[in-house]
């Protein structure tokens, strides 16, 4: 092996300085990183939640509310044991997550926020409000939890049982990112389209990371609840959920361990601020919250990425290739070839008055290249998204495999054994070539959130790992597997889409202008590309204005001029036809 | 509750609602032209109400210290940046729009300190202090995040939030203020009873909404903002620049925040924070027009108002908690409406 890696060594120390704190440092030092350990747990969350889900929430000082209130209660007002309390924090918060969730991650964009915002302190009134929760003056003498009579009372026994649930937390979720739930949680602001042209449920996998969130908040809550034994509203009203907000955004939104520093910066940071203000001002109490929001805006002015991406910059971090299977994964039985694939009937599609594909009909055949041509403007990539989703259409039926697909939502179809490449390509930049190619084989594997966490996938992902490494191979960019999407050239970009979209076992590959803006150079890559998947007998459909690119390649092509089909044919009979030059040049000279 | 308490609860609603309409209005204008979501909108309010109380106290308000700090780091911004791009030619421009311009009020306020003014006269000079915060705020913190995400745009403007009411907390005060009313009359009508203030918040809310209208559909400076809200990339390719549609925006932000701060001045005594609760409601009313159409806008700051007063008449202690989580069943209301086509905007990574 090579030098020991900088990351390794600050691990290592990390986890041997966590584990002689108490022996060494004040008693002091122990609280601050008690509440160090518990804003790392809902930092954490919050690293999943807005780091790589892209979902700010501004209310997780009120989950973490109702973990804690949930313990308080059971254990004080009805005199359970804190575990008890642990069970009921979660069956509580997942209950409230999942609802909240269900009803706010449907809205997308700045709604979420707002409305985390909103229920936020609509949660935060409820604890003040509520007889049974002690209003305004909390709940007092909680007691503390205990392992077969072992009390963790004292500050440094529950600190270990904070930094060992932190530890464990850590170390689940970073399994996680590297399985298959963990790839698509990663890619999910990629957009809608292109995770539903790999199988990736938007929604549900948003709803999921809300709840781990949530959950993660309300672990934390319930380690609060017993350190401090004492609960009232304030600590989780929208203010500390700011501060969370900050520990995950300092830290490095994106990271497991920018949790960690994120938490460690947010409270030394805030433990001096209260230290020096005073000083300042006779208002000091309050003053911290404007330090704390001018260094969140200058965060978010000049290094969004955090302290973690500004590390990674003085220590890149070299990637390993995983463990690759043997055998790759199954694959769907393809049809015979000949056999009729796709059938077009007159699908329409009106974009209000201007009727951008009109009435058109078309067939294809198992094994078979089709050309979609015509010039700009014609409705080719509207055709396009008619068949694979992505638009509705105002008429007519599109079938696959003797399947009505008219209509059916973009995932099924891509499950059915569609795979598509994007006009503009959408390869998740920051990921690795390999990473994004594994997204293909989501909707071939199965590990779910709880396997992955667990690292019972590994069998399963070495196969997915095998699969996405043969079509890389396949297309000539496995010496490029472990480089970032984002740094490849477009010509090679496209060519990620296109190993991505054969991860995924396709029945059809659909291509959108895979040729646009491309080199000549590339645009030939492509096309050898394309010839070579033919004799592997793929069947592909693609839409192209390039001419020259097309006709060399298809075995068959339709015309479209103005939203209707103009002819189709071979691409001599193409070639020929009066009407296409017509089309194309304005008239025969 | 009988007819005549509805009767009351709602004229009472709709009242308050109308404070929440010229913020609401903001909110979308802020929104359609900047893709900011304008959170401090009711830090301004707060502000505002409070200058007009500190003037009526005969006591030099705490907005000239905030003005005056906003000014100097906006001048400094701009200088930096200026110098930096060898532009020093155009320093002055920026020393007149950025330190002489928002020094004027001050002026204004530090002579007339401890001058008995006439109510308008108060109110008018509270405004000329008000004015320039949104613009200020805009210069220094959101101009450098032009090409930032609505997301980063958001988390930026919640703290902004914070950071204005810890300021506020500096310069006002904990004490809470209330103002004089314009007058104290109180009309009947059979079982109904307004107050003249009622009256004149109505009065102002239909008055700036309607002003608001005549900006965008009669100005130049109306319709650049309209044809920025459309197409940002077709605006600038004709010529509207993004900088000064925006500082345009964010001044009529101030004056319709400091306008509603004035209206809500008399009725509720507020403290250096209560403007978050007061903006996040306009918001939920801005919600209801999907933070695209200023009508119903309006209309949903109006139903929050109503809401509200009916809220505190059922349970005075969950009112908070009612009024928020109305929000939800928009929202789901709202998504029911725009359908799922919400996420193809692909955002950028933040780490």
């Amino acid at each position: 092996m090579t030098a020991l890696k900088p990351h390794l060594i600050a691990t290592i120390f990390g986890v041997i300085w966590v584990a002689i704190a108490p022996f060494v440092a004040s008693a002091f030092t122990i609280t601050l990183m008690n509440y160090i350990g518990i804003g790392a747990i809902v930092a954490l969350g919050l690293v999943l939640l807005t780091g790589l889900g892209g979902l700010t929430s501004f209310g997780q000082a009120a989950f973490v509310g109702i973990g804690a209130y949930s313990t308080a209660w059971l254990s004080v007002k009805v005199g359970y044991s804190p575990w008890l309390g642990l069970i009921l924090a979660l069956v509580v918060m997942g209950a409230i997550a999942l609802a909240v969730g269900f009803v706010t991650l449907r809205v997308g964009g700045h709604y979420l926020p707002l409305s985390t915002i909103a229920w936020g302190i609509a949660i935060y009134f409820l604890f003040g409000n509520i007889p049974g929760l002690g209003q305004h003056d909390g709940i007092a003498g909680i007691p503390p939890i205990s392992i077969a009579g072992w009390s963790f009372a004292s500050n440094s026994a529950v600190y270990y049982l904070i930094w060992i649930a932190l530890g464990l937390a850590m170390v689940a979720i970073s399994n996680l990112l590297q399985s298959r739930e963990g790839r698509a949680v990663r890619s999910l602001r990629g957009g809608e389209t292109m995770l539903a042209s790999v199988g990736i449920d938007l929604f549900r996998m948003r709803l999921i990371i809300f709840v781990i969130a949530a959950l993660l908040a309300a672990i934390a809550g319930w380690l609060y609840a017993h350190m401090n034994r004492f609960v009232s509203p304030s600590p989780f009203e929208v203010r500390p959920s700011i501060e969370y907000l900050l520990m995950a955004m300092s830290g490095g939104a994106g990271s497991v361990y920018g949790a960690v520093i994120g938490a460690t910066l947010v409270t030394l940071l805030k433990d001096k601020i209260q230290d020096v203000l005073p000083y300042l001002s006779k208002n000091a109490g309050q003053l911290e919250i404007i330090v704390f929001s001018v260094l969140l805006i200058i965060l978010l002015q000049r290094a969004r990425g955090g302290i973690v991406s500004i590390l990674r910059r003085i220590w890149p971090v070299t990637p390993t290739l995983p463990t690759i299977g043997e055998r790759g994964l199954e694959k769907r039985r393809q049809p015979e070839r000949g056999q009729p694939l796709l059938e077009i009937n007159e699908i329409t599609k009106r974009f209000g008055g201007l009727v951008a594909v009109n009435k058109v009909s078309f067939k294809l055949a198992t094994g078979e290249i089709l050309g979609l041509i015509g010039p700009n403007g014609a409705g080719k990539s509207t055709m396009f998204n008619l068949i694979t989703g992505s638009l509705k259409s105002d008429g007519g039926t599109a079938r696959f495999l003797d399947k009505d697909i008219t209509n059916a939502p973009q995932r099924r179809i891509a499950v059915g054994g569609i795979g598509r490449t994007f006009q503009h390509v959408k390869l998740r930049p920051n990921m690795s070539v390999l990473d994004n190619v594994l997204l293909g084989t989501y909707s071939r594997t199965s590990a779910g959130f709880v396997t992955g966490a667990l690292k019972l996938d590994r069998a399963e992902d070495a196969e997915a790992v095998a699969e996405a490494m043969r079509q890389l191979e396949r297309v000539g960019l496995a010496d490029k597997a472990l480089e970032p999407a984002g740094s490849l050239p477009l010509g090679s970009q496209r060519i990620v889409e296109v190993a991505r979209a054969l991860a995924t076992d396709p029945i059809l590959l659909m291509l959108d202008e895979p040729a646009a803006g491309l080199r000549r150079q590339e645009k030939d890559q492509l096309g050898q590309l394309l010839r070579t998947l033919r004799s592997e007998g793929v069947t592909i459909l693609l839409v192209e204005h390039d001419m020259d690119f097309v006709m060399g390649l298809v075995d068959r092509a339709v015309v479209m001029v103005f939203g209707s089909k103009l002819m189709d044919g071979t691409p001599a009979e193409v070639r020929a036809s009066p009407q296409v030059q017509e089309a194309y040049l304005g008239g025969v000279a | 509750m009988d007819a005549e308490i509805a009767l009351l609860l709602t004229i009472d609603g709709i009242a308050n609602g109308a404070i929440y309409v010229l913020i609401a209005l903001g909110t979308v204008l802020i929104f359609s032209v900047t893709r900011v979501m304008f959170v401090p909108f009711g830090d301004i309010a707060a502000v505002s109400a409070l200058t007009l109380a500190m003037l009526q106290g005969g006591q030099l308000p705490g907005t000239v210290w905030l003005v005056a700090l906003l000014a100097a780091i906006a001048t400094v911004l701009e200088l930096g940046q200026l110098a930096q791009a060898g532009k020093l030619a155009q320093a002055p421009r920026a020393i007149l729009g950025f330190a002489l311009l928002p020094a004027l009020p001050i002026a204004a306020a530090v002579m007339l300190n401890g001058v008995p003014l006439p109510i308008f006269a108060q109110m008018l000079l509270t405004l000329a202090l008000v004015t320039p915060i949104a613009p200020l705020i805009d210069r220094i913190v959101f101009r450098p995040l032009a090409d930032a995400s609505a997301l980063v745009l958001l988390m930026v403007a919640v703290a902004v939030h914070f950071a204005l009411s810890g300021l506020s907390l500096m310069f006002f005060g904990p004490e809470g203020f209330r103002t004089e009313p314009i007058s104290r009359e109180i009309f009947t009508f059979g079982p109904v009873t307004l107050s003249a203030q009622m009256l004149f918040m109505l009065g102002a809310a239909i008055l700036f909404s309607w002003l608001l209208y005549v900006f965008f559909e009669r100005t130049i400076a109306g319709k650049s903002l309209r044809a920025t809200a459309i197409n940002r990339v077709g605006a600038r390719i004709v010529g509207i620049r993004p900088a000064r549609t925006s500082t345009i925006a964010y001044i009529l932000a101030s004056l319709l925040g400091g306008i509603s701060g004035l209206l809500i001045g008399p009725v509720a005594t507020l403290y250096y924070d209560s403007g978050f609760l007061i903006g996040l409601k306009a918001f939920v009313g801005a919600v209801v027009g999907g933070l695209a159409s200023y009508p119903m806008a309006a209309v949903g700051a109006i139903l929050i108002g109503i809401l509200e007063s009916f809220a505190s008449f059922w349970s005075s202690t969950l009112k908070e908690s009612i009024v928020f989580a109305a929000l939800i069943p928009i929202l789901v209301w709202r998504s029911f409406l725009s359908g799922s086509h919400e996420s193809e905007e692909e955002d950028e990574d933040i780490a």
